[in-house]
Formats: C-alpha cells, sequence, structure tokens
C-alpha cells in the first residue's frame, strides 16, 4: 500500500465543522487507488508528516510567514522612521544603531527593509491575483467554446503576449503610464496573465469532457454554472501551484522594475529601488547592496519552496526527490 | 403518438466515419425500447443525439411532437426537464469536488424546480426513492461504491420527473449482482412513475428484461427492429442470433 496524493475537498461555508476536511488517495498492492477522508486530527498529523518529509516546504512556509508578518506590523517592528534621513551616519556600516547599517542618505537598511516586504508581497499579491482572474475568464473563454474563438484567443492573443518577454511590455506599460502602484500592478498583470490562460484552457480542454460535465449539460446548466461548479473545483490544484511560482517571478519583476527607476516612486522603500540607490557604493559600503539582495533571494527561493511542495503533494506524478 | 420518435437518425465524423446510419426508432409512453449493439455500434451517439448534446448530421429526433434537433435554447431547456439520463460510468458521471447533497439539488436549482425552503426535504426523498438513506447528503462521491453512485445518478435524474430517461448502459460498469439490484430498481421507478426507458446496453438478457421493444444495432445501422417477444423468439438476423446465443440459457422444466 503507498500514498499516492491529496487534496483538500472543496467545502461549502457554511458547514466547517464537518470532518470531511481533506483526502488522500491511496493506492494499494494491485494497483487500485481509493480515497479516505481524514479529519482534521489526522489532517494535521498527515500535513506535520509531509513537511517532515519536505523540509524545503516548511523553511519556505517560514520565510514567508517572517515577511508576512514583516509586512504586516512595520510599523511597530521597524527600528526606525524608514524614511528618517540622518546625513552623519550615512553609508554607516552595521552597528547597534543601525543593525543593517545605513544608506546613503543615513537612512535605516534594516528599516527599509521591513517596509520593502510590505511593498513586494502587496505587489506579489496583487499582481498574481489579477493575472489569475484575467488569465482565468480568457483561458476557461478558450477553453470551454473552442472553435473560432479559442483559434482567436489562444493562436493571436496569447501567442502575441508571449513572444513579448513580460518585463518589456512591463517596462513599456510603466513608461506610458507613469509609475505608481497601481500602474505596477497593472504592468506586471498585463505580461502574466498569459501563463495562466495557457493552463487554464488546457485543464479545460481536459476536464471538460469529462462525464459530469456531460451530465450537467444534459441537465441544462447554463455555461456559467459548468464553469463555475464543475470545470474550476476541480482545476484550482495546478492554479494554486502556478500561482506561488507566479509570486516568485511577481516579486523579483517588481525589484526589476523598481531597480530601473520604474516602480513606485521614492521615498516609499522597495528592495529593488534600494539595490538601485546602492550602485554606487559596491565597493565602498557593500551591505547596501548585500542585505536587499538577500532579502529578494530569500523571499523568490521561499515562494518557488512552497510552489515546488505544493506541486508534489497536488500531483504525485511529477514528485522529485528534495534536493538542495 | 409516440413520445420519442427519431427519423433516419446518422451521424458522420468526417468523410469516412459514419457512426451511426439512417437510424429510425419509436418509443410509445411508458414503453421500454432496448438499443443492443456491441461496442462501437453507435449506442451512445444515439443516446447524445436523443439528448440533444451532440447534432445528428442528417435526421431528426422528435420528443412529444416537439423537434429536440432543431430546438431552440429555450425549448431546449424545457425539454430537458422531461428527458433525463443516466450514464455508464458512475464514478465519471459525480462531480468529485460536490457535495451529494448538491449533486442531487442541481436539476432543481438549474431549472427552479422547487421553492428554496423545499430543495432539502426534496433531494432527501428522492434518496430514499432510490435506497439510500439521508446520511449520504453530506458525503462526497468517492465515498461511494460503484452501486450507490449509480443510485445517486438516477435521483439526480428523476429530480425533475422527467417523463422519458435515457439510460446510457447503466448497469455495464457495476458487477452483476448490484447491476441486477439497479435493473430492478430502475424496474420498479418505470413502474411508480410511468416512466418511458430508451435502454442502451451490450448484453441481450438485461433488455429482454426490461424492454418492451428491441432495437439491434450492429456498425451503425439497425439490423432489427421489433418487439421484445418477436425478437428473442424468432430472431430473423443472423446478428441478432450471435447475440442471443451470447448468453447461455438454462432451460428449467
Amino acid at each position: 500500500m503507498s500514498f499516492s496524493g491529496w487534496g483538500l475537498v472543496y467545502r461549502s461555508q457554511w458547514n466547517r465543522e464537518k470532518t470531511e476536511g481533506a483526502f488522500i488517495s491511496i493506492v494499494d498492492s494491485q494497483g487500485n487507488s481509493r480515497y479516505e477522508t481524514l479529519n482534521y486530527l489526522q489532517m494535521h498529523y498527515f500535513l506535520r508528516q509531509q513537511l517532515k518529509t519536505q523540509p524545503l516546504a516548511a523553511l519556505g512556509l517560514c520565510l514567508i510567514g517572517t515577511f508576512l508578518l514583516a509586512g504586516a506590523f512595520a510599523p511597530w517592528i521597524s527600528p526606525s522612521n524608514p524614511s528618517a534621513i540622518d546625513l552623519p551616519h550615512r553609508l554607516a556600516a552595521p552597528s547597534a544603531m543601525h543593525w543593517l547599517g545605513a544608506d546613503e542618505l543615513g537612512r535605516d537598511i534594516f528599516s527599509r527593509l521591513i517596509y520593502g516586504a510590505r511593498l513586494s508581497l502587496t505587489v506579489a499579491f496583487s499582481v498574481v491575483a489579477c493575472s489569475l482572474v484575467l488569465g482565468t475568464t480568457i483561458g476557461g473563454i478558450a477553453g470551454l467554446y473552442g472553435g473560432v474563438l479559442d483559434m482567436m484567443l489562444n493562436v493571436l492573443v496569447m501567442n502575441a503576449f508571449l513572444s513579448l518577454p513580460g518585463i518589456l511590455l512591463a517596462i513599456s506599460f510603466v513608461a506610458f503610464l507613469g509609475p505608481g502602484l497601481i500602474n505596477l500592478i497593472l504592468a506586471l498583470s498585463i505580461g502574466g496573465w498569459v501563463g495562466y490562460a495557457r493552463l487554464v484552457r488546457a485543464q479545460v480542454l481536459a476536464v471538460r469532457e469529462r462525464e459530469f460535465v456531460e451530465a450537467a449539460r444534459a441537465l441544462g446548466a447554463s455555461d456559467l454554472r459548468i464553469f463555475f461548479r464543475h470545470i474550476l473545483p476541480n482545476i484550482v490544484q495546478p492554479l494554486i501551484v502556478q500561482s506561488a511560482i507566479g509570486m516568485a517571478g511577481a516579486v523579483l519583476a517588481e525589484a526589476t522594475l523598481s531597480f530601473l527607476g520604474l516602480g513606485v516612486p521614492p521615498p516609499t522603500p522597495s528592495w529593488g529601488a534600494m539595490l538601485n540607490d546602492a550602485r554606487s557604493h559596491l565597493f565602498d559600503a557593500p551591505h547596501l547592496v548585500i542585505f536587499p539582495a538577500l532579502a529578494v533571494m530569500f523571499c523568490v527561493l521561499a515562494f518557488n519552496f512552497i510552489g515546488d511542495a505544493l506541486r508534489d503533494y497536488l500531483d504525485p506524478r511529477t514528485r522529485m526527490s528534495v534536493g538542495l | 403518438m409516440p413520445l420519442l420518435e427519431a427519423r433516419n437518425l446518422s451521424k458522420s465524423y468526417g468523410a469516412d466515419a459514419l457512426v451511426v446510419d439512417d437510424v429510425s426508432f419509436s418509443i410509445a409512453k411508458g414503453a421500454t425500447l432496448g438499443l443492443v449493439g456491441e461496442s462501437g455500434s453507435g449506442k451512445s451517439t444515439i443516446a447524445r443525439m436523443v439528448l440533444g448534446l451532440i447534432e445528428p448530421t442528417s435526421g431528426e429526433v422528435t420528443f412529444d411532437g416537439e423537434s429536440i434537433t432543431k430546438a431552440s435554447t429555450r425549448a431546449m431547456r424545457a425539454l430537458r426537464r422531461r428527458v433525463q439520463v443516466v450514464f455508464q460510468d458512475p464514478f465519471a458521471a459525480l462531480n468529485p469536488r460536490m457535495k451529494i447533497a448538491d449533486i442531487v439539488a442541481e436539476p432543481l436549482r438549474i431549472h427552479r424546480a422547487c421553492p428554496r425552503s423545499e430543495i432539502r426535504p426534496r433531494t432527501a426523498e428522492l434518496l430514499r426513492s432510490v435506497g439510500l438513506d439521508e446520511s449520504a447528503l453530506q458525503r462526497f462521491p468517492h465515498e461511494f461504491s460503484g452501486g450507490q453512485r449509480q443510485r445517486i445518478n438516477i435521483a439526480r435524474a428523476l429530480a425533475l420527473r422527467p417523463e422519458l430517461l435515457v439510460l446510457d448502459e447503466p448497469v455495464s460498469a457495476l458487477d452483476v449482482s448490484v447491476g441486477a439490484q439497479i435493473v430492478n430498481l430502475l424496474r420498479d421507478l418505470q413502474r411508480e412513475h410511468q416512466l418511458t426507458y430508451l435502454f442502451i446496453s451490450h448484453s441481450m438478457p438485461l433488455v429482454r428484461y426490461l424492454s418492451t421493444d428491441i432495437a439491434v444495432l450492429y456498425r451503425g445501422r439497425l439490423v432489427e427492429y421489433g418487439t421484445a417477444a418477436e425478437i428473442c423468439e424468432s430472431p430473423r438476423e443472423t446478428y441478432t442470433r450471435t447475440l442471443l446465443a451470447a448468453t447461455p440459457e438454462i432451460v428449467l422444466t
């Protein structure tokens, strides 16, 4: 008997207290698979076991948890105002006063990193949310209706977007609309939705042939009902994985745009902008570069760990051994 | 007037893939037409054309005098309340992410067939009528056996009190004893609700047991069509004889 995968059962909100929280699928020695429902106690035990076999996922979760807490409670955690200029201490090395040193205007790097987490995570979640909505809509329409519509959306629109590097699109978009948080999110979503649209389209094509969709159609279900009630709940797993990995991309893209001066305008602290400011002091004050770079790296790494672990849980066929 | 009539129904996919070739049949109200044939003979294609899920290449299906083939979206919606289906694979026909309560209630919700407060008692009643109890409502399809799932499928098909039920090999995925229970359930339900059945199967004894009329399908063509007694007692075609001979028979005297 071997364990082959697990998933969360789609639940209605009004019966949260029910025990049908999750199921695992088990393959026995004859190769038959069956599902078993877990109650919450078993589920917690099971998740703990999974985290033990996937230490990287646990690490990723811890890192993201730290970043989220830092972002959420930035005003209370940060030792000083991230925009407070303190020229006597400009380019100060890490010390008790400035834990990670101070930048060329004497601003506290640690505080700026904490506030930067706020921006990076806001951008990451918003960009993934926007791309997901746009991608699901367009990919869903293409997959569900097929035919000429699919041809137009898939061959013309999606391929056109895919042929341009996302960051180039984002740069031109921000250059056109001007910098700002909303424009940044829009710009990155415009480059990012295609991946989700492709994924949703392919998944819809696979699920819509299944008999329960045909049964719903025979019952007279509308296309909207078929999509939201029957298809979408059956394709969320790959979407969750893609979203987690997409977050990493969004954090990196935000840093890139800020580095190019196309992100959120100063004095809002941003990891990318901090890197840009530090460029001219690369050799005389390397801590200006190292700490923001580490922040970006750990954030991207954490999202990637979580994404990979989720993929391994949800789709055991592509499982790879844990490796560093 | 027959309740369901198919006239010169053909379906082809491409030039040289004629799946259904000029098939005509009719079912009187309350009767059961058994459609027999080996796999690949076009049985399921006919079922899907009757349900209006795919368009025939030529020919027409009429239900109670109304054309299913040429129905407008609105007319089709009304027709769907009167024609329901039970699919072959009970594992694939239920959405794995929905609770039984939602699955069985779905037709009621789609057609707003009853007030909101009535939905819950109605679904419980439907489940009881197919031999399941209320505890099933809050569970998911994967927690049930094949036979139980087929009962859920039948409950869903009956929710709108249809007149015609298309049974697309409802028991072929089940083992024999469970299949027999389902067949008996179908028989009882037919009596109780005056249902008309289009019963599709590859098994001659099953068809013989349930049907008043039998149509034998071979490579998309109707090779024999008549009342159940005629076909079973004096089959004219060799193919029908082969099908009948494929079932061992014990003569009890």
